[in-house]
């Protein structure tokens, strides 16, 4: 999304020492946070409003994952979201190549899709409803609907990235333009795809669960909801808790295959 | 681009939406069933005027323009000022920008409900929930904006004499500018999405409110003509923003 560089600062560039210093500090700081919430919590925070922490470890036990109804809530959402990024990613690389191979769909078409891009999707979330009604499919089509854009937009800016010198060199060697584009263009492509493949799973995720929010029939969103407001924070934090942790580690998931498939480069 | 070549795009992108709609308008027209899910364009038409006339567009707007101005007002501020703070010292920004980006990583959305529940049902969830989404991304462009900034420059402007207010107002202020500018923009169009958002899963008020109320009643004609409110709002922010952009550049 942004044009920040955070592997720069990311542990893996510093000595052994300093690194184990800015991960004991980061621990630090988050442990911090939690005792400041833990005791304002305790003494201030309304009942019904805030929990603190430690309810929050005891509700995530017995409250939230004891209930067969939660758990099966979580895996219907995780089920919505890997549905929905899969289809993002098949459409979003096959519209990207078609919009970003010819000059002329670049320049006509490009506008058009970030114009796309830049709507707030949410407005459309009733029409979607509309359409496809109030079970999975409406969700899946709706974290479809936020996750393509990224995809397409990285796809056609990482065609863009390949040097024509490389080209031009592959052609004059004979190459054919499928070999062009299998062995030149495509590795090329890797690392920008990757970014929006990551990005298009935070936002197929962002979909899943608005459409969730807003229909409440099932999954996570309707779960947090019904805990909101039934003033029942403990197991609401347990859940978003949960749902968070598992947030971040898809993203590291789809960080580490990225380094995967971009290893040669270095 | 040369002036031919933004024409050839130009007329491509008229031809686009041109084809969309008369696409649109024969599908409508030929056949009776599909009205509910994509009512007919003179339809959505009328309904668009009825509404700007009979000022209901007007009532809405006051909610959510107000709503989304706050939101971002709050998120630059808190935005800027976190960015700044973190952003000049290279430990605070190794310890805390990982923090800060794993945060934007989560998706705010969960924690609506408890927005409605400590903030009421009123604008102002609404606009808490907008400043929160755009908080990151303006927090971490200002950090990347005032970190990366070449140290070169700075060495050469402290070698000079400069005093602190002048390195500031030098060397960190025009280097991080662009960065942080983005940083605005996205900021600015997330607000925007969160705002509307929040008005169209719960609040009592607002265009977001107006298009969750159409679909709920089935009136798609007028819920396409609050969308297309929107559509056209951004348009016009859009170009706005990006004809801002380009003056900046140019200077």
């Amino acid at each position: 999304m942004a044009t920040i560089d955070t592997s720069r600062f990311a542990a893996a560039a510093m000595p052994n020492e300093q690194r184990l210093g800015v991960a004991s500090t980061r621990v630090l700081l988050v442990l911090g946070l939690l005792v400041l919430w833990e005791v304002y919590a305790r003494l201030f925070g309304r009942a019904g409003m805030v929990a603190p922490p430690t309810d929050v470890i005891g509700a995530l036990g017995p409250t939230v994952f004891g209930d067969p109804k939660v758990r099966s809530a979580v895996l219907l959402t995780f089920v919505e979201l890997g549905v929905a990024f899969l289809m993002s990613v098949a459409l979003g690389i096959a519209l990207g190549l078609l919009v970003g191979i010819g000059e002329i769909g670049r320049r006509g078409l490009f506008p058009i899709v970030l114009f796309l891009y830049a709507i707030p999707q949410v407005v459309l979330l009733p029409l979607v409803v509309l359409i496809f009604g109030l079970g999975p499919a409406g969700k899946i089509a709706f974290g479809v609907s936020h996750g393509v854009f990224p995809i397409i937009v990285n796809t056609i800016a990482g065609m863009r990235n390949v040097s024509p010198l490389l080209v031009r060199g592959a052609e004059s060697m004979g190459a054919s333009r499928l070999q062009v584009i299998r062995y030149v263009v495509f590795p090329h492509m890797v690392a920008t795809v990757f970014a929006g493949l990551r990005l298009a799973m935070t936002m197929t995720l962002l979909g899943v669960l608005l459409a969730e929010l807003f229909v409440s029939t099932g999954g996570i969103g309707y779960f947090t909801q019904v805990y909101a407001e039934t003033f029942n924070p403990a197991p609401l934090f347990a859940l978003i808790a949960t749902l968070a942790l598992m947030a971040v580690a898809i993203n590291e998931l789809v960080r580490r295959v990225e380094l995967r498939f971009t290893r040669w480069k270095q | 681009m040369s002036g031919r070549e933004r024409l050839g795009a130009l007329s491509m992108q008229t031809a686009f939406l041109a084809v969309l709609f008369s696409v649109w308008y024969v599908v409508t027209e030929g056949s009776q069933i599909t009205s509910l899910f994509l009512p007919r364009l003179p339809r959505v038409w009328s309904e668009m005027v009825g509404l700007a006339a009979s000022g209901r567009l007007y009532a809405a707007a006051l909610v959510t323009i107000p709503t989304i101005a706050k939101a971002f007002a709050i998120a630059a501020i808190f935005g800027i000022a976190v960015g700044f703070l973190v952003g000049r010292s290279e430990r605070l920004v190794r310890l805390l920008e990982p923090v800060l980006s794993g945060m934007f990583a989560i998706p705010i959305t969960l924690f609506f409900p408890l927005f409605i529940l400590f903030f009421g049902i009123g604008p102002d969830s609404k606009v808490a929930y907008g400043a929160a989404y755009g908080f990151f991304p303006i927090a971490l462009n200002t950090i990347a904006g005032f970190s990366n900034v070449d140290a070169h420059f700075l060495r050469a402007a402290k070698a000079m004499g400069a005093s602190r207010y002048q390195l500031f107002r030098h060397v960190y202020l025009p280097a991080a500018m662009p960065v942080v500018l983005t940083g605005l923009r996205i900021g600015f169009f997330i607000s925007f999405a969160a705002v509307l958002g929040g008005e169209t899963i719960s609040s009592a008020a607002g265009i977001g409110r107006a298009i969750a109320l159409s679909g709920e009643l089935m009136e798609t004609a007028r819920m396409f003509a609050w969308i297309g409110f929107v559509v056209l709002a951004t348009m016009i922010l859009n170009i706005v923003v990006l004809a801002a952009e380009s003056r900046t550049r140019r200077d």
